[in-house]
């Protein structure tokens, strides 16, 4: 389960899409937890907007996506990170790739390009488990003009779909990114296992491993 | 104490385990590279220090592998916020690769294949505090942790522990490297929480 939470903050900068922002929660006595999280939009100078992925077993997200009440406080700190952004003034093609909740701060690159009236051609590619488990459904299924969305299932695919369910593989990367030769952005963001192969993919692929920007979540076990 | 979320209790995990101030305990090994892992053969693999009278001094794999290698034992602690306690590394200490270079500089700036960069003094290299590490938990160390070889800093935020170490650059002044002129912070004291630029 996952949950978007916007929270009303004071003193922030907006932030560049893809940056995160520091959660920090305190108990009554003290005992503190931070964990960071991507901003799922930026640009609006009194709110961080987070979407939260419910991790079993978590200490924090659980609390966030399941317990947390709407007026209730905590801290926030950031935003945080300047080099997996995007920002408005790049003229390049930018090929997203996103596995799981992943899909959060290549979202925000998404957000910002439709703020600033960019007509950079984007192409997201989004590997899900299956439909249920897609973050911002509504928004992706008419993306804007200029923006290609390949959802990749991997346990399920949806009825009537060319593609049988499955990992991510080179073919769906070629074919759903911009070729090497445009010279492409490439934003990959996922679980390590996914960050690892998709980036070597694009590697193979003959794209300039400068222009791969990656971020991992999670153990590798 | 800060704000206090209502409803929040936290896991009091760790029992009597002291972790630097704002970390948590992780059991996994997770990853943070900026971009794609590079994949280096052992056989083209080099590992050189430069100073700053312009002096190269280069070890090829087999070489390395030829000087004293040390078993190191030790708690690693991320800017992410995760620590992962008695981790398990085979390299060769600093003081062996240092011992006769002749140099009068404090700093060092480590250069790894794929272009990444990192700073720190080089007193922090030195001392049995730094190592060259090619083993890890018993095995070759992965690519996608640093392998063939990475540099082993534990006493910092694990960033300064470059993957894929190719190159010590000495110097008589400090520049920053790939995260830290991205904002975080030049030295990295897990223990006084040096994370960004600033702290």
């Amino acid at each position: 389960m996952a949950a978007t939470l916007l929270l009303h903050v004071e003193g922030q900068p907006a932030g560049v899409a893809g940056q995160r922002v520091e959660i920090r929660l305190t108990a009554e006595d003290g005992y503190t937890a931070d964990r960071e999280y991507s901003l799922a939009r930026t640009g609006e100078a009194d709110r961080a907007e987070i979407t939260v992925q419910a991790i079993d077993g978590g200490e924090v997200s659980p609390f966030l996506v399941e317990d947390i009440e709407v007026g209730v406080e905590l801290e926030a700190r950031g935003p945080i990170g300047g080099w997996f952004v995007w920002r408005p003034d790049q003229t390049e093609p930018v090929t997203l790739i996103a596995g799981g909740s992943g899909v959060v701060p290549l979202m925000a690159m998404i957000r910002a390009r439709r703020a600033a009236g960019s007509k950079v051609p984007f192409r997201l590619i989004y590997s899900v488990r299956s439909r249920e488990e897609m973050f911002y459904r509504a928004e992706l299924r008419q993306p804007d003009p200029g923006v290609d969305v390949t959802v990749v299932h991997t346990r399920e695919a949806p009825e009537g779909s060319p593609r049988p369910a499955g990992r991510i593989t080179v073919a769906d990367v070629n074919s759903g990114g911009w070729p090497p030769d445009f010279a492409p952005s490439c934003y990959v963001c996922g679980p390590t296992g996914f960050v690892e192969s998709v980036a070597d993919m694009l590697v193979a692929l003959g794209h300039d491993p400068h222009r791969v920007r990656t971020e991992r979540f999670g153990p590798t076990g | 104490m800060g704000i206090v979320t209502r409803g929040f209790r936290g896991r009091r995990g760790g029992g009597d385990v002291t972790l630097p101030p704002g970390q948590y305990l992780e059991t996994g090994f997770p990853v943070l590279s900026a971009g794609p892992t590079p994949q280096i053969a052992p056989a083209a693999w080099a590992f050189e220090i430069t100073t700053e009278s312009g002096q190269e001094h280069r070890w090829s794999w087999a070489e390395l592998q030829a000087l004293p290698r040390e078993d190191i034992t030790v708690d690693i602690h991320c800017v992410t916020k995760w620590s992962k306690l008695g981790t398990r590394w085979t390299g060769v200490s600093l003081d062996v690769l240092l011992s006769g270079i002749d140099t009068s500089a404090s700093y060092a700036l480590v250069h790894s294949y794929g272009g990444y960069t990192t700073n720190l003094p080089l007193a922090d290299l030195r001392q049995g505090q730094a190592w060259v590490a090619y083993g890890y938990d018993g095995r070759p160390l992965r690519p996608e942790h640093g392998g063939p070889a990475r540099l082993l800093v534990p006493h910092l935020y694990f960033w300064k522990s470059a993957k894929w170490v190719q190159r010590l650059e000495l110097l008589t002044e400090d520049r920053l490297g790939f995260w830290e002129r991205a904002g975080y912070h030049a030295y990295g004291d897990p223990w006084r929480e040096q994370r960004y630029a600033g702290d």
